[in-house]
């Protein structure tokens, strides 16, 4: 039974108001760029206008916080493809659909006859696979560390023949790592709780002591947001580097430890390309090789081919790489809209435009 | 002994414009509606017209067509949301409503009894307010290419100073007369239904009774009842036509805690949600607080509230201090999240 009493204790207007002021007193002397990868994130500063409660000079970023919109384009193009083999049923995510490869979307794939459905999880997709016995049916496996142990399960519950996985589960912090290589002006992460919930807020320590960042895990109701960015703001002002768990009613040290078991059983770590900042090292996963035999890259002989190209104007690459905001894009709100969306971060809707865009987001407002 | 089928349910003779269509008119449909005329010539005389009697004023009119789904739902069924839709698009114009009329729109095989339900709920609201039926048309569809019933309806109503929705001055301040949401929310809950504590009502009832008061106090300079796409919509559509910012308070804005809950649970804002019988309402400064007093004195209107201003600042945007004292735009809904509502 839905109880929609005692929800809103997380939202308290006198709670806030204490967290401005530590904000404001951890206020930082120069400018502060704070990157999350989280779209429930985004979506909490945005909706509860958060940036506007930030000291002067704090700038938060949704980095590569949108498994849809990090997709590679040539993962894509592989799922379109085997969409329109004759007899094959592919099954992902509803976001996945409207998202742009090479020449389609798997949406407009289904448009021309591909047998393309949504499904809320992998074991969706094994109840299709199950249905069809006489089809093929390939889960398109996105997301990052939260979606990968229900891949995981599926594949150790021994699916039916006909059931194969196009896996492209990405690692987040392998991407927070890229992202200090590539963008030294980070002053601190905060961390999603929702990953962190299944790899634990141990994962970032190295992170965090070898390029001297803090990193600060933090849960999703506005309160949350505001109080792990007065962590980071603390750390910064005390010089100090740690990681902090700010949403420990969630999220344990060590995190889920079957979940982080299962997925060391079925996955082996591999490079992979996120879409917008090009290559990791060690960012993926894909099935180990006990799983050959679900794995639909060597199923059906799978050539990953290449080209992330965005159309021109677009600025999801920078976006995605937290160097900019959707408000310094052309396109933003003009061209690219979520009715008529033009790059990843606009089709997702955990995507930081698409965000920006439905709940009126704007720096400083 | 049986009654006949064609004394149960709709057939497409009752369509047709024969016999059996003059005795749904006259034994059915018309002893639902006491009220019939508003001149001299009314429904009762089965013309093709109607002749309505003005005494000064202006004459302002709207049109709607009404296809709930659900056709019955929690506070409420079609037949009133027809009828408040119609008086509320009026009132909101600053018009006394005087007639309707209604097209009929029946499946073949839909139910009389059912049928005479939502018309008298139809006519129920309307006499309440002293509206007459004024004239009507009934058509029949054949089985599966109707999905049950649509009512159809045009408003006739009477204005001494008629009130826009784009005439917000920077300072005017911003009156909703109830909470926001319950409408679009009971139609989802009944609909797929949702696990609830309680239930959750649609809101859906006549505003003039409040808009009169409003209007009698003095100082109204725009209104709107913010139905499809709901608040957020309603002040969006505001602040552009009259090329003003809209400051509004999260804090502020009426939200039952059950509306709230599962909203949130499902991700929708309450703010886009449909109301069926609130209305909008922009007042000059100086008389805000006598018009939220005179609200608040109709059992409709006893959680009335202002919830903002009028601003200069971002003319043709609506800015939303959320409950935890940020700020955003509030966007205009790229659509309403439930479909099929009124």
């Amino acid at each position: 039974m839905w109880k929609g009493s005692d929800l809103f204790r997380l939202r308290d207007p006198a709670r806030a108001e204490r967290l401005a002021h530590a904000l404001r007193r951890f206020a930082p002397e120069k400018p502060v760029k704070i990157v999350h990868v989280c779209g429930t994130h985004e979506a909490a500063i945005a909706e509860h206008g958060l940036r506007s409660l930030l000291p002067e000079g704090v700038e938060v970023y949704e980095g590569p916080g949108c498994p849809v919109c990090v997709t590679s384009t040539a993962d894509i193009n592989l799922a379109v493809a085997l969409a329109l083999e004759e007899g094959a049923i592919v099954c992902t995510f509803g976001d996945m659909l409207r998202v742009p490869g090479t020449e389609l979307t798997l949406e407009e794939a289904r448009a021309q006859g591909a047998d393309v459905r949504v499904v809320l999880s992998a074991a969706d997709a094994v109840r299709v696979a199950r249905e069809n016995p006489r089809q093929e049916v390939v889960f398109f496996a996105v997301g990052f560390e939260t979606t990968a142990p229900g891949t995981a399960a599926v594949l150790l519950d021994g699916p039916p023949g006909n059931f194969s996985v196009l896996c492209s589960h990405k690692l987040i912090p392998p991407a927070l790592e890229a992202l200090l290589r590539e963008n030294t002006e980070v002053d601190g992460f905060l961390a999603p709780g929702h990953v962190s919930t299944i790899i634990g807020a141990d994962a970032y320590r190295e992170l965090a002591e070898r390029f001297h960042v803090p990193v600060v895990v933090g849960g999703f109701e506005p309160l949350d947001v505001l109080f792990a960015i007065a962590l980071i703001l603390r750390q910064l002002a005390e010089d100090r580097a740690e990681v902090e768990n700010a949403y420990p009613r969630a999220v344990r040290p060590e995190g889920n430890v079957r979940a982080k078991r299962i997925m060391g059983e079925v996955f082996r770590v591999v490079d992979a390309v996120w879409r917008g900042i090009g290559a990791i090292p060690a960012s993926g996963l894909e099935l180990g090789a006990e799983f050959t035999r679900y794995n639909a890259r060597e199923k059906f002989g799978l050539e990953t081919g290449t080209g992330d190209e965005e159309p021109p104007g677009c600025r999801c690459p920078d976006i995605i790489m937290a160097k900019a905001v959707p408000t310094d894009c052309p396109l933003f709100g003009a061209a690219c809209t979520p009715l008529s969306p033009v790059g990843p971060c606009m089709v997702g809707v955990e995507g930081a435009c698409s965000i920006w865009y439905r709940y009126g987001e704007r720096p400083r407002l | 002994m049986r009654k006949p089928f064609s004394e149960e349910r709709i057939t497409g003779l009752h369509g047709a414009g024969g016999e059996l269509m003059q005795r749904l008119i006259s034994e059915v449909i018309l002893p639902l509606f006491p009220l019939k005329s508003a001149g001299p010539l009314g429904l009762e005389a089965l013309d093709d017209g109607a002749v309505l009697s003005l005494h000064g004023g202006r004459l302002v009119v709207t049109t709607d067509s009404h296809v709930v789904k659900p056709l019955e739902f929690p506070g409420g069924d079609i037949g009133v949301l027809a009828a408040c839709g119609t008086v509320n698009d009026l009132a909101v114009m600053g018009a006394r409503p005087v007639a309707v009329t209604l097209g009929l729109v029946v499946e073949e095989g839909f139910p009389i009894e059912e049928l005479k339900r939502y018309l008298s709920s139809f006519a129920a609201v309307l006499s309440d307010l002293g509206v007459a039926v004024v004239a009507g048309d009934t058509k029949v569809m054949g089985a599966g290419e109707l999905d049950g019933l649509v009512l159809a309806t045009t408003g006739i109503g009477v204005a001494e100073g008629f009130v826009s929705d784009s005439g917000l001055k920077p300072g005017d301040r911003i009156l909703v007369t109830g909470s926001v949401g319950d409408h679009g929310m009971a139609i989802l809950a009944a609909r797929e239904g949702l696990p609830l504590e309680g239930e959750i009502r649609s809101d859906v009832a006549p505003v003039w009774p409040l808009v009169e008061r409003a209007l009698r106090v003095g100082g109204v300079s725009a209104m709107k009842d913010p139905t499809r796409g709901g608040l957020a919509a309603a002040l969006n559509e505001m602040a552009r036509k009259a090329r003003v910012g809209i400051l509004v308070r999260e804090e502020e804005i009426p939200v039952t805690p059950e509306v709230k809950g599962l909203a949130e649970l499902l991700g929708i804002s309450p703010l886009s949600l449909a109301c069926e019988g609130r209305a909008v309402i922009g007042v000059s400064p100086d008389r805000a607080e006598a018009v939220l007093d005179a609200l608040r004195a109709e059992p409709l209107g006893r959680e009335a509230r202002i919830i903002g201003e009028a601003v200069e600042a971002y003319p043709g945007k609506v800015v939303l201090e959320t409950g935890v004292g940020g700020k955003r735009f509030l966007e205009m809904p790229l659509g309403d999240p439930v479909p099929r509502i009124c």
